[in-house]
């Protein structure tokens, strides 16, 4: 008796013990907002929110200072719109391979090859484009080397084996009755694979490349080595530039008060861009079902 | 062959896919060898003794302190993260019931710290952990702040690990007369471990290869850290440190060698006990 009644108290408190676990997630979330928004927010205020978001100028240790951030929103958007261009015209086009193009053999060496693109850490990604790229880009086009263009290309290779894994998932999602029925209708292989099965898995690339989006906005690391950091309007794809994640990781080791706030808001305007990624992703995730 | 080419002949285009598509694939792999191959070849010369001196001065740049910092940082994430996230999938998996509210949401926000970028995680780390909880630049604000960040990919592995388990095991353990904690306890988690840990060891990639995260958290003190409250730089940090400064580049090269070694190392083991379990 003594016995079951310890038994169902250790059920019991266990049960608990998981559930509590499980809502750490929610938890964290929850930190996360009120600690980001309760520190960035005022800041945004106090600044005004157009002169913060659509200022065309950043010189915090002006007098009087100016916290403009559009330019690092342009940064952003640029190099991450860049880096799509590379990425999913390649990663695409490899996923194609990889699922639809390549005996089983051929699929089990060069799947890891894929991974391992994956897991290399961005600083090395960074220090690669730092003693590769820029001085490419330098040598054939002119100028410093770090640009939006040293950026994009870099950040098109990282967010590549985000694209070829979740396109290839999709493709190979689509029924194979898509395929044998352009065949049996005369088409030839590449035609099926490309005018049957790819606009059938088109929801789940396109959650693919909004990951891939996502990824670039939010690298940090590898694109403060490679872009220049100028906290301007670029006005070339060969100029510099600074990005949001960058702005914050300059210049926080020195900032103090209202500077300090403006770095957690430019934050803030990121989280938000992820969010709205985030949602996009998950919507069109559960639309493809993979 | 000759019927091939005649397809081929009647349809320009189809050739022309199939350029495209073997091209691409021959693109990423050639980036690939590349990236790995001229970080090794340039970088392993560069990998000499005083680059493991027991303590770093500004001359030698020695990266041992660094490497001990990682190894500290690696257990504490993984011994807050682990149990957390297994019991978290645990219940997920074993205890909810189909429709629940709080699923839904534990489901939803996991996803969103998925996709959270480092540096997001750093700032956070670095308002909560530093400023709020007056931890400042410290070994424990960066295994705290990584925790949270690598919480939702041992969730995601070992739910995954859980769910390949056959039903036949638990329906077994319960005919047996076993409870449910029992079942969990002794049936369903044995057979999930090699899930689980190719989850753990992951994440051990994912950690060793941060830098946003922890610049602003753990700091980036380069020699040993004196306790958990003081600030060290991990691996990563240190070569980030290296590579923006500018002054040591063979060393950054050196640190670029053991860092990609390493990490691809980790992710390798992880495949391997990954894929013994697809073959069970």
């Amino acid at each position: 008796m003594k016995l079951k009644k310890w038994n169902n108290l250790k059920e019991k408190t266990m049960s608990g013990v998981f559930l509590l676990s499980a809502t750490a997630s929610i938890l964290f979330v929850a930190l996360i907002c009120i600690f980001l928004f309760a520190n960035g927010i005022p800041a945004i205020l106090k600044i005004g929110v157009a002169n913060f978001l659509f200022g065309r100028e950043w010189a915090p240790t002006d007098e009087p200072a100016l916290y403009g951030i559009f330019p690092m929103v342009l940064g952003s958007l640029y190099v991450t719109i860049g880096a799509l261009v590379i990425g999913v015209f390649v990663g695409l086009l490899s996923a194609v391979y990889l699922a639809k193009f390549c005996s089983e053999k051929i699929h089990k060496k060069l799947k890891p090859a894929v991974d391992l693109l994956a897991g290399i850490p961005s600083v090395v990604y960074g220090f690669f484009g730092l003693v590769v790229i820029v001085p490419f880009v330098r040598e054939t086009f002119g100028g410093s080397g770090a640009s939006i263009l040293s950026a994009s290309v870099l950040l098109g290779i990282m967010i590549l084996p985000t694209i070829i894994s979740v396109a290839e998932a999709s493709i190979r999602a689509v029924p194979d009755s898509y395929y044998e029925g352009a065949l049996a209708l005369g088409a030839t292989h590449e035609r099926s694979v490309f005018f049957a099965v790819l606009p059938a898995a088109a929801s789940g690339i396109t959650a693919g490349v909004i990951l891939g989006f996502g990824r670039a906005i939010g690298e940090t690391m590898a694109v403060i080595l490679v872009a220049g950091n100028q906290a301007r309007v670029p006005t070339g794809i060969l100029a510099g530039v600074r990005t949001l994640t960058a702005n914050i990781v300059l210049e926080m080791g020195y900032a103090t008060d209202l500077h300090r706030e403006a770095l957690i808001a430019t934050g803030v305007v990121l989280f938000a861009f992820i969010l709205v990624v985030n949602l996009l992703f998950s919507i069109l995730k559960n639309r493809s079902r993979i | 062959m000759i019927q091939v080419l005649e397809t081929y002949k009647r349809s320009p285009l189809s050739l022309f896919l199939r350029i495209a598509v073997t091209f691409a694939m021959l693109v990423t792999l050639v980036t690939m060898l590349f990236l790995v191959g001229y970080v090794l070849v340039q970088g392993i010369p560069y990998v000499k003794p005083s680059l493991f001196s027991f303590h770093y001065t500004s001359e030698n740049v020695s990266f041992l302190p660094s490497i001990f910092t990682t190894i500290v940082i690696v257990f504490g994430a993984i011994v807050i993260a682990g149990p957390l996230g297994i019991f978290a999938a645990v219940y997920l998996v074993e205890y909810a019931h189909r429709g629940n509210k709080i699923v839904s949401l534990v489901r939803l926000t996991a996803e969103t710290l998925s996709g959270i970028p480092s540096i997001v995680f750093g700032l956070f780390g670095m308002l909560f952990f530093v400023t709020t909880l007056h931890f400042g630049y410290s070994i424990v604000s960066g295994i705290l702040t990584i925790s949270i960040m690598i919480l939702p990919l041992i969730m995601r592995t070992t739910e995954e690990a859980l769910k390949s388990v056959p039903d036949s095991y638990r329906e077994g353990s319960y005919g047996l007369g076993a409870g449910k904690l029992r079942t969990v306890r002794s049936v369903v988690l044995p057979a999930a471990i090699p899930g689980i840990l190719a989850g753990i060891i992951l994440a051990i990639g994912r950690v060793v290869g941060e830098t946003a995260a922890l610049i602003y958290t753990a700091g980036t003190v380069a020699d040993f850290p004196k306790g958990i409250f003081s600030s060290g730089r991990t691996l990563a940090v240190h070569m980030f440190e290296l590579s923006h400064e500018g002054l040591h580049f063979g060393e950054a090269y050196a640190t670029a060698v053991i860092l990609m070694v390493l990490v691809l190392i980790i992710n390798w083991i992880s495949n391997v006990i990954a894929s013994r379990i697809e073959k069970l």
